[in-house]
């Protein structure tokens, strides 16, 4: 886990919007600013394991965000009802259900991407950004604002994958989302490379990313 | 805020009895469905190695499946088998061909697919079997199509759990799948010759026959998986291949 500053519960203000200034940062945060992979980074297993194509990755991405939304929105509206000491556990307990839940309409409607992401739908469970906006976000906040947080923070974690997964999908097999874009273009023997095809191609386009924003942002590891 | 042990434990218990009544109703709830998925996957597999299955969805394939598949299981000596040790009735869409491998070849069960004109079960055009083997790193399997000579691949289609992707796990497209078509199971003796991968890519179309297709650059062990994998279940349906080529020819004498 990196670094992780625990938010404070905000004072509660009346008639607030239900879009304030508040609350839109809140979703758009961690799209760039506060991004979870690129600047938290966490959640870089599934980020490496499933980005080989966009399809996957999308389903993914979908996933990750519902399961980051709803246990966030749960886990809100019991927060004062959690003992502390077994928080963690009631935490987990419920992030595995929900990724269950996932994985079982996966499995009932989608089952060639269920059995193409196998192992990864469960993996959601441990993913580091789930549990993170939960101690840090949803423990302490209203359930509205923790939905928009977590909102962002799925957000912000899937336009990262789907980049990468993008870049890898081209440069590794000649596609855009199983769709032939080099053959369209007429070009027959696009020379694929295949290290964008193993989790070392993610690695290189994980870190240009990073590279790209960290000089737009100006933002330094302290 | 310290809460006291009770609360502690009947929060929990509560919460558990919650979650889980949840998941076992997600479970029951969305079975059916589940269940036709794998059904359709598993059909979608066998008609592959057969046909094109490109631009058909879901029932479509189903139904194409119920007017052309014919399928039946034998054992190892090539006799129908019609229930398992308990009794069971066996359906050859329903074994699951992984746990089968577990057993000794002798107590397998080995599922025939055969495909025929729509409609009408004597006009066979093909036998698929499955098979099911070792890769380099897991598992791997799929389904071997055969025409009515029981001797030329007609088909293939492969797959695999953890092959190395870009390398072994080319086994699954069409471009190494293809290189079996029109390949021979047996010599012009009539004894077993199987079809071998080659090590290396690129040779010559002088260095391969009948026998002998062009092999995957870097990914020479998995092919021997493969090698291996078909020359085993060749063997185990051996019996069967015999006998089903004796009923050819004894229907051919009769309508003579």
């Amino acid at each position: 886990m990196s670094t992780q500053t625990i938010e404070k519960a905000v004072e509660k203000k009346p008639a607030e919007t239900v879009f304030s200034k508040r609350r839109k940062k809140f979703v758009i945060d961690p799209l760039s600013d506060d991004n979870p992979i690129t600047v938290q980074v966490l959640g870089i297993c599934s980020a490496l394991a499933v980005t080989t194509q966009m399809k996957p990755t999308l389903t993914m991405a979908i996933s990750v965000t519902l399961v980051i939304v709803f246990s966030n929105l749960l886990i809100s509206m019991m927060r004062s009802l959690i003992p502390g000491r077994v928080r963690i556990i009631v935490q987990l307990a419920l992030v595995a259900t929900l990724v269950t839940l996932v994985s079982e309409v996966l499995k009932a409607y989608q089952y060639d991407m269920y059995k193409e992401l196998s192992v990864f739908v469960g993996l959601i469970i441990t993913n580091c950004i789930v549990m993170g906006r939960l101690e840090a976000f949803a423990m302490a906040n209203k359930p509205w604002d923790s939905v928009l947080d977590g909102l962002g923070n799925g957000l912000g974690y899937s336009w990262i994958l789907m980049a990468v997964a993008f870049f890898r999908e081209i440069l590794g097999s000649g596609k855009l989302f199983g769709w032939p874009l080099f053959e369209a273009m007429g070009i027959e023997h696009f020379p694929t490379n295949g290290l964008m095809v193993t989790p070392v191609g993610a690695f290189f386009i994980l870190g240009l990313i990073i590279w790209v924003q960290r000089t737009k942002t100006g933002y330094v590891e302290h | 805020m310290q809460q006291s042990n009770t609360y502690i434990i009947v929060f929990s218990a509560v919460l558990t009895i919650i979650l889980g009544g949840l998941l076992s109703l997600a479970n029951q709830g969305l079975k059916p469905m589940q269940d036709k998925s794998v059904e359709l996957d598993t059909k979608k597999k066998i008609l592959s190695a057969v046909t094109d299955l490109k631009g058909k969805k879901g029932n479509e394939i189903l139904d194409l499946y119920g007017e052309t598949i014919e399928s039946i299981v034998v054992d190892i000596h090539g006799d129908v088998v019609t229930s398992d040790k308990k009794g069971i009735a066996v359906v050859a869409e329903n074994i699951d061909i992984a746990k089968n491998y577990k057993s000794a070849p002798e107590e397998r069960m080995y599922p025939v697919f055969k495909y025929h004109k729509a409609g009408d079960k004597d006009a066979i055009e093909a036998y698929i079997f499955p098979i099911y083997g070792k890769g380099l790193w897991g598992p791997i399997w799929g389904f071997i199509a055969l025409e009515t000579d029981l001797n030329t691949i007609k088909g293939a289609s492969f797959d695999h759990k953890t092959e190395t992707p870009g390398l072994g796990a080319r086994i699954t497209t069409n471009e190494i799948s293809n290189r079996y078509v029109g390949k021979k199971v047996f010599d012009s003796n009539g004894s077993l010759a199987s079809i071998k991968m080659l090590k290396g890519e690129n040779h010559p179309e002088s260095a391969l026959d009948e026998h002998h297709i062009d092999g995957l650059s870097g990914a020479t062990l998995t092919g021997k998986g493969v090698n291996e994998m078909l020359e085993s279940y060749f063997q185990h349906y051996q019996e069967y291949i015999n006998k089903a080529k004796n009923n050819a020819t004894q229907k051919v004498a009769l309508l003579n």
